[in-house]
């Protein structure tokens, strides 16, 4: 019985009960320590066994790995956390990647026959890995705004066939590896196959589908660490990969089922791209414009409010103004909630971290199933920077692309207020019925900039 | 030892599936960076590559495969752990 392999079985119990903790925002934090606690464990155990001889060379390379997590942890915006999620799992996948890639090296130098196992192993490592790895800064790219990649779906004809051929390719030459590992080169050209294959993936999701891609690339992450795991049979990278990929997989189906789309029309769809040329005619009608003081009226004499924010109030930045404009109503005797839909912003829960930062107190957030019933009996409806989960057509137009998604039932209230930056379609490409809506008024500009006039114009009404 | 490590794979998957199908939608975002945290273990791997001094283009290839995890890895828990301080931080209603 090796000690080492205890040890890590300590890790991957500390993980399980972090993950656990996480059931609750109240034991979160604490669940959060353990799990990193349990890595420490492990990293030191390894440190410690004596298979280990390069002592410093890898004390400084978690020195300045560790360095660089500690500054993007500390700088980045709440707004961006979809972001750092994305770079982070490209990270992990990478490392599996190279993990995987450095094994095969060592054995094949060596001669050491691979067998069947190990070497299924090292090309499932490395293609998982190179997706997750190429994927994920794609996804960066995409979220980050970087005009290298256009935001929206890109697809070109025949693009399916070409990853699929990519696909077939990479297994290809893996299988071929695994019977003959003497072509060092051909593994290669295996990592740029498998890595081609992940920007193609990617490249062709659309802005609103991201919370899928990253939630999916997160699940790689995973899967792409246990298969690690098999080639130097390691039980804490097993166990590990195992729950990560679990997770991700569970927020994958999730943010799928709250926009009514199989993974496969997600991944395969090229959704966002073909849809606003398509259609052509789309909802016409009067645009009813409203002023901010016109808007401060509305919601200075209401019962209640309810704001639904999304992707556009993080853009702006303007999580901390919302509040301000809440506690004013609040003031006035005014309830406010805010709805919260599943695939709102660009990845799961991001509202919710944004609203968090800007200390809006949790209960005061309704998911989806629970606010739809409320609109009945809410005199504003207050919507930042929301498009596509408040198009009414989800519900009832058979030809729309997002017919079926389950939607926040804002033209229930009496009124609607929409905070928009311009008419441009959201990022599904279609136009929204609402804003044209006989209930709806529409209040263009910067969220933040109009948040703020709305605040001002709010401390005049007495 | 194949099997064993297969049989702990498929059972480390169910527990996976029943502890994070509990976490609430509130705390999607910080699941999210924190099991990405834990998937940075792949740091394990990385050192017993980057140590095992038998080869110098596999070693160099474990000492950037630590880099990049122990990127995931400090990153990820510090970040989580900012995000839950504000979710913590509040009682209901205050």
């Amino acid at each position: 019985m090796e000690w080492i392999t205890l040890v890590y079985l300590l890790s991957g119990v500390a993980f399980i009960i972090g993950l656990k903790r996480l059931s609750s925002p109240r034991t979160a934090r604490s669940g959060n320590a353990i799990a990193s606690l349990g890595m420490l464990i492990a990293i030191v155990a390894t440190l410690l066994n004596q298979q280990i001889v390069e002592f410093w060379q890898i004390g400084v390379g978690v020195l300045v790995g560790g360095g660089l997590g500690a500054f993007f942890a500390r700088t980045v915006q709440m707004t961006s956390m979809p972001q750092l999620v994305a770079v982070l799992n490209g990270f992990g996948g990478g490392a599996s990647q190279l993990v995987a890639a450095a094994e095969f090296l060592r054995l094949t130098h060596r001669g050491d026959p691979i067998d069947l196992m190990t070497g299924t192993s090292i090309m499932l490592a490395s293609i998982i890995g190179a997706v997750t790895l190429s994927g994920s800064f794609i996804a960066y790219a995409k979220l980050q705004g970087l005009k290298i990649i256009a935001d929206r779906a890109v697809v070109f004809p025949g693009r399916h066939l070409v990853s699929a051929l990519l696909l077939l390719a990479t297994l290809g030459l893996g299988a071929m590896l695994v019977n003959d590992p003497s072509h060092g080169s051909l593994f290669l050209v295996m990592h740029l196959v498998a890595m081609v294959l992940g920007v193609l993936l990617v490249i062709a999701i659309g802005g609103a589908d991201m919370p899928v891609v990253v939630a999916l690339l997160n699940s790689y992450s995973g899967l792409a660490g246990a298969m690690a795991g098999f080639i130097i049979d390691n039980n804490a990278l097993i166990i590990t990969g195992a729950l990560v990929g679990a997770s991700g997989l569970i927020l994958t189906k999730i943010m799928c089922k709250a926009m009514n789309r199989s993974i496969g029309n997600v991944i395969f769809g090229g959704f966002g791209a073909e849809g606003g040329g398509a259609g052509g005619g789309g909802p016409e009608g009067t645009i009813r414009e409203v002023d901010a003081e016109g808007g401060a009226m509305l919601m200075a004499y209401a019962n209640q409010v309810v704001i639904v924010p999304g992707y556009g109030l993080a853009v702006a930045q303007a999580q901390h103004v919302v509040r301000e404009l809440a506690d004013l109503l609040e003031k006035r005797g005014v309830e406010v909630k805010y709805a919260i839909h599943p695939v709102a912003g660009r990845m799961p829960g991001h509202m919710n971290v944004l609203l968090a930062e800007a200390n809006v107190p949790y209960d005061k957030l309704w998911e989806m199933e629970r606010i739809n019933s409320e609109f009945d009996r809410t005199d504003v409806a207050l919507v930042i920077g929301a498009n596509d989960v408040v198009n009414p057509a989800a519900r009832h137009d058979t030809s729309s692309p997002i017919y079926g998604m389950p939607i926040l039932d804002v033209d229930n209230a009496a009124n609607i207020i929409v905070m928009k930056r311009s008419m441009n379609p959201g990022f599904a490409g279609i136009q929204n019925e609402l804003f044209f809506h006989e209930k709806t008024r529409m209040l263009f500009g910067d969220a933040k900039a109009r948040l703020n006039d709305l605040v001002e114009e709010l401390k005049q009404i007495e | 030892m194949m099997t064993t490590l297969i049989v702990i794979f498929v059972l480390a998957s169910f527990v996976g599936f029943e502890v994070i199908t509990k976490v609430p939608p509130q705390l999607h975002t910080p699941l999210m960076s924190g099991s990405n945290a834990i998937s940075g273990i792949a740091i394990v791997g990385a050192m017993l590559t980057a140590g095992a001094g038998q080869d110098q283009v596999s070693s160099i290839l474990g000492l950037v495969a630590v880099v990049l995890a122990s990127t995931n890895v400090v990153g990820g828990f510090l970040v989580t752990d900012r995000m839950l301080q504000m979710f913590a931080g509040k009682k209901k209603g205050s």
